[in-house]
């Protein structure tokens, strides 16, 4: 499973991740190999097996959706890096 | 007596009756941990004075109770400590990330909500590998813990802090989670007793995300008795996590009573666990701890896991799948550091390549990769029919007998700095514990020898979803049989 430089960029870019070149050069290297390792899944035959998402069977978590007590927002806004007027502030998304 | 040489349960014992008084217990505890943690380097914080105040109201709470002929708590006045990547109310919890310094959650996890109104006393939280990615608890931002057992070892991981502050006498129990063997394999490396329970079984709110569809809440604990006793206090269904469970909780504790006896337990040994790799002295004491199995009256076949070997990429995909889309939250926006950059793409960028350590990013870039288009159908999808197929050799087996015996590890413990240039190498440490994640079944760590330069070995029993109460049954049995659970490292 060959990785080229442009694909490992794209994945940091899909991840949101800055990359050192020497980052990039080194998790395109490690993240080949433990794809060609994984690439050995290819070889079992699952046509007829449904996919695991989870262990458990499926059932309804639906509740009523009635007011109850949560966290005070002083108490959410403590933890944020910045914040202005009770809200997170964030860099700007446009300009 | 030493005060820390104490199991969970002969401490609580001990303080309903006086014998004991929670603040010498809990003085004992910080005083060891002042000690020998500055070369274990187990804790990532300690909260001393508030942990003494505690115990000092556990006290009062004590002799109240029995002046009134009352029950106390099952846990009241017993310390323990937190693996860092679970919420305990105004405590830092880092996940051994620097993108989560100087978090300090407003809340407590459900297993430390419920474990606390039991009377237990938090003393600090442990040291993990980042987010809990990690086998050798290396990947910390905050610097390795080392082996009780020998320093220049790793305590396995990622759970390692917890382990290695179990081992060395610190607390006598730990919480530690298990993603594909996390508290487990730091158990055997260490030469504790460690839980991993079903999935479902224990509520997931307040311990920080990994990959959702494998993280347990577990315990590391001396003895199988302890461990009994904290999966008691914390299992059972919680509105706050929809995957528990609504069947009711046996009483773990009733199991360990009685002639420890195995007659009419099926045990079985998978023949694929016994590969080319595994340390001989570690095949050799798990064989040896089945025959002891065998003595107290089970019955002992062989049974056939055929998919073992895909259990290895599975994992390696749909974990990192996982982990990309729950670490996508640390962005820098709402809690932790944030790096300075011109615009909001940038500064996500920026914050998380700047502050994620190297095995996460690893573990985010390959589970995007399985997850982006063109390669979601041949990686991701596939390994969760090939988890199906694992899943099935488990119900197969487990039509057979009633457990499964193996080793914990295929090693003994590896050196520090041994593996951290091998991702892959690293990923094999794991590779007789990840089954029981993708199966969702429990699994229980136990000391059952050491190698020839003092190195603790574990035997792992497995069982089918919701067997605890025999799994114990089974480890409290093979304790009462075994001295091993009771030697310790020399600090």
């Amino acid at each position: 499973m060959a990785l080229t430089r442009e694909e490992v960029e794209h994945i940091a870019h899909l991840a949101h991740l800055n990359l050192t070149a020497d980052e990039a050069a080194q998790y395109r290297e490690q993240l080949e190999a433990v794809l060609e390792y994984a690439a050995r899944l290819q070889a079992v035959d699952t046509s007829s097996i449904p996919p695991t998402t989870s262990v458990l069977a499926p059932h309804s978590v639906t509740r009523a959706d009635e007011p109850r007590p949560s966290l005070a927002p002083e108490e959410v806004l403590r933890q944020a890096p910045d914040r202005a007027r009770g809200m997170f502030r964030v860099p700007p998304v446009f300009e | 007596m030493d005060l820390t040489d104490l199991s969970l349960a002969q401490a609580a014992r001990m303080l309903r009756d006086g014998e004991i008084g929670s603040l010498e217990l809990t003085r004992a505890c910080l005083q060891r941990i002042h000690r020998f943690d500055e070369k274990q380097h187990a804790f990532l914080a300690l909260r001393p004075e508030a942990a003494l105040d505690e115990a000092r109201q556990a006290d009062r709470r004590l002799t109240t109770a029995r002046g009134e002929g009352q029950p106390a708590g099952a846990l009241l006045g017993v310390p323990l400590a937190v693996k860092d990547v679970v919420c305990v109310t105004g405590l830092p919890c880092t996940c051994g990330s620097r993108i989560l310094e100087g978090f300090t959650p407003p809340y407590d996890a459900t297993g430390v909500a419920r474990l606390r109104a039991a009377g237990a006393i938090v003393v600090g939280k442990t040291n993990t590998d980042e987010f809990a990615m990690g086998s050798s608890t290396e990947n910390s931002a905050y610097g390795p813990t080392h082996n009780p057992w020998d320093a220049t070892r790793v305590p396995g991981g990622s759970s390692g802090g917890s382990a290695a502050a179990v081992a060395a006498r610190m607390v006598p129990a730990a919480l530690g989670t298990d993603t594909g063997g996390s508290v487990r394999q730091p158990a055997s490396f260490c030469g504790v007793t460690g839980i991993k329970p079903s999935y479902g079984r224990v509520s997931r709110y307040g311990l920080v995300a990994y990959g959702s569809s494998l993280d347990c809440l577990g315990a590391l604990t001396r003895t199988v008795e302890d461990a009994a006793l904290v999966l008691g206090v914390m299992a059972g269904h919680d509105p706050l996590d929809s995957t528990t469970l609504e069947q009711p909780v046996p009483d773990y504790l009733q199991s360990l009573t009685g002639d420890p006896d195995l007659h009419g337990v099926r045990v079985g040994v998978p023949r694929e666990y016994f590969i080319a790799g595994i340390q001989p002295e570690v095949e050799q004491a798990v064989r040896q701890a089945v025959q002891v199995l065998a003595a107290m009256g089970a019955e002992v076949r062989e049974v056939s896991l055929p998919h073992t070997d895909y259990a290895l990429p599975v994992y390696y995909l749909i974990a990192p799948a996982e982990a990309s889309a729950n670490l996508a939250r640390y962005d820098g926006m709402r809690f932790g550091p944030r790096q300075a950059a011109p615009d909001l793409w940038q500064t996500y960028a920026a914050t998380r390549g700047e502050l994620f350590g190297a095995e996460v990013k690893r573990r985010i870039m390959l589970g995007t990769y399985a997850l982006s288009a063109g390669y979601y159908e041949a990686y991701y999808a596939q390994a969760q029919r090939v988890r199906t197929l694992i899943r099935q050799d488990f119900d197969r087996a487990f039509s057979q007998v009633d457990l499964i015996a193996c080793p914990v590890a295929p090693t003994t413990a590896f050196r520090l700095g041994e593996h951290t240039s091998d991702p892959l190498a690293m990923y094999l440490e794991d590779v007789f514990t990840l089954p029981a994640n993708l199966a969702g079944i429990p699994g229980l760590a136990l000391p059952c020898g050491f190698d020839s330069q003092r190195l603790p070995i574990g035997m792992q029993l497995n069982g089918p979803p919701l067997s605890e109460a025999l799994l114990l049954r089974a480890g409290w049995g093979y304790q009462q049989s075994t001295r091993w659970h009771l030697e310790a490292p020399v600090l």
